[in-house]
């Protein structure tokens, strides 16, 4: 793929993980927000099948094939049971507002591009160009992890930070070496599943609970 | 050789001990394995001293007289936890609190662990390195919440989601490296610049050759990133609020090997990235960074002991302190401090170990983890209590234990390099720790009324260990001979 299609096409998909983190910090609606990061990993999995047609690189389409499975399909799925458990469930217990969130946000988006001056200036094209939208990614995941109290909320936070690191990975250098991306996805879907198990035994023990109950082990 | 059956003797019979239900010569079997490694790991040690690196695995594997003290820490701590699972599995199934079927998979679980550990500090490539380190906090989780107390439970949610946000930015800071590496600065074009886009730019010898020529600005923001993430799973400041909880809910054995060697496998990692940041950017940017992540360590360990109401916390908290030792003498840099850093690893490892493995012993026989229901061990249990003052006279860096010797040097070179404010700082905060650890460790040992029962014998199953732990780290205190060359020829990998 080359030219303006290349061109339109890295820049739809990587704006659409930007747009779905937005959505997640708009959204109450746990299945709302579970539904946001499953489109948003396709989108992932769309920026690297472009990268890979544009580059012809054989590894980097098995690897597109892998996020798009995990992280549009599978990791998804396993948080719909989570929140399944609790029906209506809805992230009340934030400490900030819609609206607060949204302008925090904005201000988040706004630092990436400052930082990622010095990234872009290394090497200027297409695929770097876009390098802010995936440091947008990680900060806006830090701030839903910081500031939400479900269990599946935080669980999003996390993997929005890992899918913007991830989108930096491919924008930049057009994957990590193929082993270590495999291992690096491998190791994501792992940690989702403990997390999984462990929100599950935590739902057991407690019943439907939010993190805000837990303040036995503080200073 | 040497190098696989490193790795495959502690996960072998981690498998053994995954298929049949937990048993004493399961344990007996993880022990010995774990024994192995330490054995192979001195060998490996002996082979390394010279400075020659021994790869195997077309090069996967590769092992410096760096990567080889580690293999010898991970061994040491990894004895100790396992001989002391032994008893701490044996009491908790003979009190019905977990069943064999629980114990086998704690025993796996502890094996994978440690062999995670080991394939860090064994992978040539930094990205696999990454994987490894990762993999180490998946294993962990479920033992930290081995109990299934709400307690573990919360500890064990902190840590999983704590860990795995400062391991993506560490995976990030990686990302970051590589980006450079394949597009290096200041070289002809057309020369070597356009590099093969394979698994070798990441592995650490290309890396090291190539450090000249990798772009300061993208360089600059990696080191923070990898300070930062890699700092999340040593515990430093501000990402260390996992450890407390984690440390202080994981059964004894699990606290032991997190506190003792998890800690510094991650520090390892740091050490190995700020050789190749400071080959690109100089030895200041990654000295500043240390010395904020350190001294904030420091500060928040003391002003955070001196609440402490719990005896494993107290520990824990101590962990931060002497993982801001360690990145105040990494920060330093020269090649004294760096060998003054691996031999406190070392000693804390041990120290941390035997002082967790005890207070275990002391959890199980007296039913309490404050510090105000466990007066005057002294006299009731004069081993386990005389282990576990040893065990802090050694923590809190007295003669003639190991963790003077290295303390004493990692100021000295701080000092040398002009950081003496800095060193100054530290030791006004191990002052207030040394008071406030003496009080806690004098009502501990001595204090209350030492109630009328007779005293009792402490099972050989923990004293052998301990004892031995702690004659380990007295002797490394006093004697230079085998360590000191291995220590030399290790930080020789990371100053150049």
């Amino acid at each position: 793929m080359s030219g303006p299609a290349y061109v339109d096409a890295l820049d739809l998909a990587a704006g659409a993980v930007l747009v779905c983190a937005v959505v997640t910090l708009w959204r109450r609606d746990l299945r709302a927000i579970v539904s946001a990061l499953s489109i948003q990993g396709i989108a992932l999995g769309v920026v690297a099948a472009v990268l890979a047609a544009h580059e012809h690189d054989v590894g980097l389409g098995v690897i597109a094939g892998v996020v798009l499975v995990a992280k549009g399909i599978v990791i998804p799925a396993l948080l719909r049971q989570l929140v399944r458990r609790d029906p209506g469930s809805r992230e009340t217990a934030a400490s900030i507002n819609v609206s607060a969130s949204l302008v925090v946000a904005a201000a988040l988006i706004v630092v990436a591009f400052l930082v990622s001056g010095k990234l872009t200036a290394l090497l200027p094209n297409t695929a770097t160009h876009l390098t802010p939208i995936g440091l947008a990614t990680v900060l806006l995941g830090f701030f839903l992890l910081v500031t939400r109290r479900k269990a599946v909320s935080q669980i999003v936070g996390l993997l929005l930070i890992d899918n913007g690191v991830a989108l930096v990975a491919f924008l930049l250098t057009a994957g990590v070496p193929l082993l270590v991306e495999l291992g690096a996805s491998l190791d994501v879907l792992l940690v989702v599943v403990v997390l999984r198990v462990l929100a599950s035994t935590m739902h057991r023990a407690l019943g439907p609970f939010d993190l805000d109950q837990l303040r036995e082990l503080h200073d | 050789m040497l190098l696989y059956a490193i790795l495959c003797v502690p996960f072998t019979a981690g498998i053994v001990a995954a298929i049949v239900p937990w048993a004493r010569w399961v344990g007996y079997l993880t022990t010995v394995a774990n024994g192995t490694v330490l054995c192979l790991g001195i060998v490996l040690a002996a082979r390394t001293t010279n400075r020659q690196a021994i790869g195997a695995l077309d090069g996967a594997l590769r092992a410096d007289a760096l990567s080889s003290f580690m293999v010898v820490v991970i061994g040491t701590i990894a004895l100790l936890a396992a001989w002391q699972g032994i008893r701490y599995l044996g009491v908790e199934i003979e009190r019905e609190q977990s069943s064999r079927r629980h114990g086998a998979l704690y025993a796996l679980l502890v094996q994978i662990f440690v062999t995670c550990m080991l394939t860090a500090v064994l992978a040539s490539n930094l990205g696999a390195m990454w994987i490894a380190v990762e993999a180490t906090t998946i294993a962990t989780t479920f033992l930290v919440g081995h109990r299934r107390s709400d307690r573990a439970l919360e500890a064990s949610w902190k840590y999983i989601i704590i860990c795995s946000v400062g391991i993506a930015l560490a995976f990030l800071g990686t990302v970051l490296v590589y980006f450079a590496a394949l597009h290096p600065v200041g070289r002809a074009i057309g020369s070597s610049s356009i590099q093969s886009h394979g698994a070798g730019v990441l592995d650490w010898t290309s890396l090291m050759a190539a450090s000249g020529h990798l772009d300061p600005g993208v360089m600059r923001l990696a080191m923070a990133l990898l300070v930062l993430g890699y700092g999340t799973k040593v515990g430093l400041a501000p990402m260390h609020s996992w450890l407390p909880d984690a440390h202080s809910q994981a059964p004894a054995p699990v606290s032991a090997l997190m506190s003792g060697v998890l800690l510094t496998v991650a520090f390892y990692a740091l050490l190995r990235f700020k050789a190749i940041a400071d080959g690109a950017l100089g030895i200041g940017y990654s000295r500043t960074l240390l010395v904020i992540v350190g001294l904030g360590s420091l500060i928040v360990a003391a002003s955070l002991l001196i609440t402490q109401k719990d005896y494993k916390r107290m520990l824990a908290y101590h962990s931060i302190e002497h993982m801001g030792l360690i990145a105040l003498g990494a920060a330093a840099g020269s090649s004294l401090a760096i060998a003054a850093v691996l031999l406190h690893i070392l000693g804390h490892g041990l120290a941390k170990a035997v002082l967790f493995l005890a207070s275990g012993e002391i959890l199980i026989l007296e039913g309490a983890s404050e510090i105000e229901k466990v007066p005057a061990l002294l006299a009731r249990r004069p081993v386990l209590g005389g282990i576990f003052g040893f065990g802090l006279v050694a923590l809190l860096g007295l003669p003639p234990f190991s963790l003077f010797v290295s303390e004493l040097n990692m100021i000295r070179a701080e000092v040398a390099v002009g950081l003496g404010w800095v060193a100054g700082i530290s030791l006004v905060c191990m002052a207030v720790i040394f008071a406030v650890v003496m009080a806690h460790g004098r009502h501990l040992l001595l204090g209350g009324t030492p109630k009328s029962e007779a005293s009792v014998a402490t099972s050989r199953l923990v004293s052998i260990p301990l004892v031995s732990g702690l004659l380990a780290c007295a002797a490394f205190g006093v004697l230079a001979w085998p360590l000191q060359p291995l220590l030399h020829a290790a930080a020789h990998v990371v100053v150049r």
